[in-house]
């Protein structure tokens, strides 16, 4: 998978929630082997023991599973996976939302923006919006 | 385990002090990063620790003992120069390190030089200078070292060439190995690095868990040099 890694915080932190995104495409599906730390390290171009570090909060959040012999995976376990994909999705939404209303929409004129934006498309214009 | 420990460690060249009493100690397992702007002693300590260079006070020491025929065996080193004779052929080079060291890993060099597509037949100073960085760091890393001091291994090559190179060394460094990079390039390196060691003539201003420097000043390495400490 392609990696981006931001300024000013901590990379460990940036895989953890790059790998999610990737759990949550399904680029990493249930169950599905994760590569070694070594690996993972090159192709990400950063530290192993950065990886390390990723690897345990994503153990900690029970994402990933430790086999005895196979290494790690994905966990099986859907409801987990669902639950990250609701979380993440409100995170999203969160950020979104405070942005709107930080430039003066009410709650009905974000609704009715996000409706008339998901029926006419991404070109949509301010005038489409429904916006003053 | 520390690999490296300076006391004092003091160099002079004539009247000009290159490094000025440096304590410092690093451990095995880590990727540690000597940054600093040109003429602030960053290859001095690295030639102190090749002894090529004798300390005019204090001392540093290898796996806990002087520079010497051992600490030689157990570092691998990396130039910031050309430094392999270049009428040799890369396959020759190959067998020069396999007689000089012992810990020298001949497949996994020639696995590192096919995956680059460097024909072996060809003389180091046929290659081009991409390639000739590449073919060093190769012979480098293909030795089983517990300390790889590499000096300047990315500058003046291609993006391209610079992200196999570190990919490279990612991949090939020993488990227990200490690796010290030093380098005035922090952007490119930053994302490899377990800690940092910032000298600024002679003196180490920063030093620290990269990570941990990251998250208390909000932003990266290379911003923090350029801002703070103006270099």
């Amino acid at each position: 998978m392609k990696w981006h890694f931001e300024n000013g915080q901590p990379i460990y932190l940036q895989i953890v929630s790059q790998m999610k995104m990737a759990v949550i495409r399904g680029q990493y599906p249930p169950g599905s082997r994760i590569p070694s730390v070594r690996d993972l390290a090159m192709e990400a171009g950063v530290n192993p023991n950065t990886v390390q570090r990723a690897l345990s909060v994503l153990e900690d959040e029970q994402l990933i599973v430790t086999q005895r012999t196979a290494g790690k995976s994905i966990t099986e376990d859907n409801e987990r996976i669902l639950a990250l994909r609701r979380s993440t999705s409100k995170e999203i939404l969160d950020e979104c939302i405070t942005r709107l209303e930080a430039i003066g929409l009410t709650h009905d004129e974000i609704a009715a923006s996000i409706s008339a934006y998901i029926k006419n498309g991404k070109d949509t214009t301010n005038e489409q919006n429904h916006l003053p | 385990m520390n690999r490296i420990t300076c006391h004092d460690l003091t160099k002079k060249y004539g009247s000009k002090t290159a490094l000025d009493h440096l304590n410092l100690s690093l451990e095995s397992g880590k990727i540690v990063g000597l940054l600093g702007p040109n003429g602030s002693g960053k290859t001095t300590l690295i030639k102190l620790a090749c002894r090529l260079l004798q300390p005019t006070s204090g001392e540093i020491l290898i796996n806990g003992q002087k520079p010497g025929k051992a600490s030689k065996a157990s570092i691998a080193y990396l130039p910031d120069r050309d430094f392999l004779p270049d009428y040799m052929r890369v396959s020759q080079l190959i067998s020069y390190y396999a007689d000089f060291f012992r810990d020298f890993d001949q497949e996994r060099a020639h696995n590192l030089l096919s995956s680059l597509d460097i024909d072996e037949k060809m003389q180091l100073k046929r290659l081009s200078k991409g390639n000739r960085e590449k073919t060093q760091l190769v012979l480098t890393m293909s030795r089983q070292a517990e300390i790889y001091i590499l000096d300047e291994p990315i500058a003046g090559v291609d993006p391209a060439a610079r992200d196999f190179i570190l990919r490279t060394i990612i991949g090939n460094y020993e488990k227990n190995a200490l690796v010290l990079i030093s380098t005035h390039l922090i952007a490119d390196v930053e994302p490899l690095l377990d800690e940092i060691l910032f000298l600024k003539t002679g003196k180490i201003v920063l030093s620290g868990n990269a990570e941990e420097i990251r998250t208390e000043h909000g932003m990266s390495i290379d911003q923090l040099f350029r801002e703070e400490f103006e270099c």
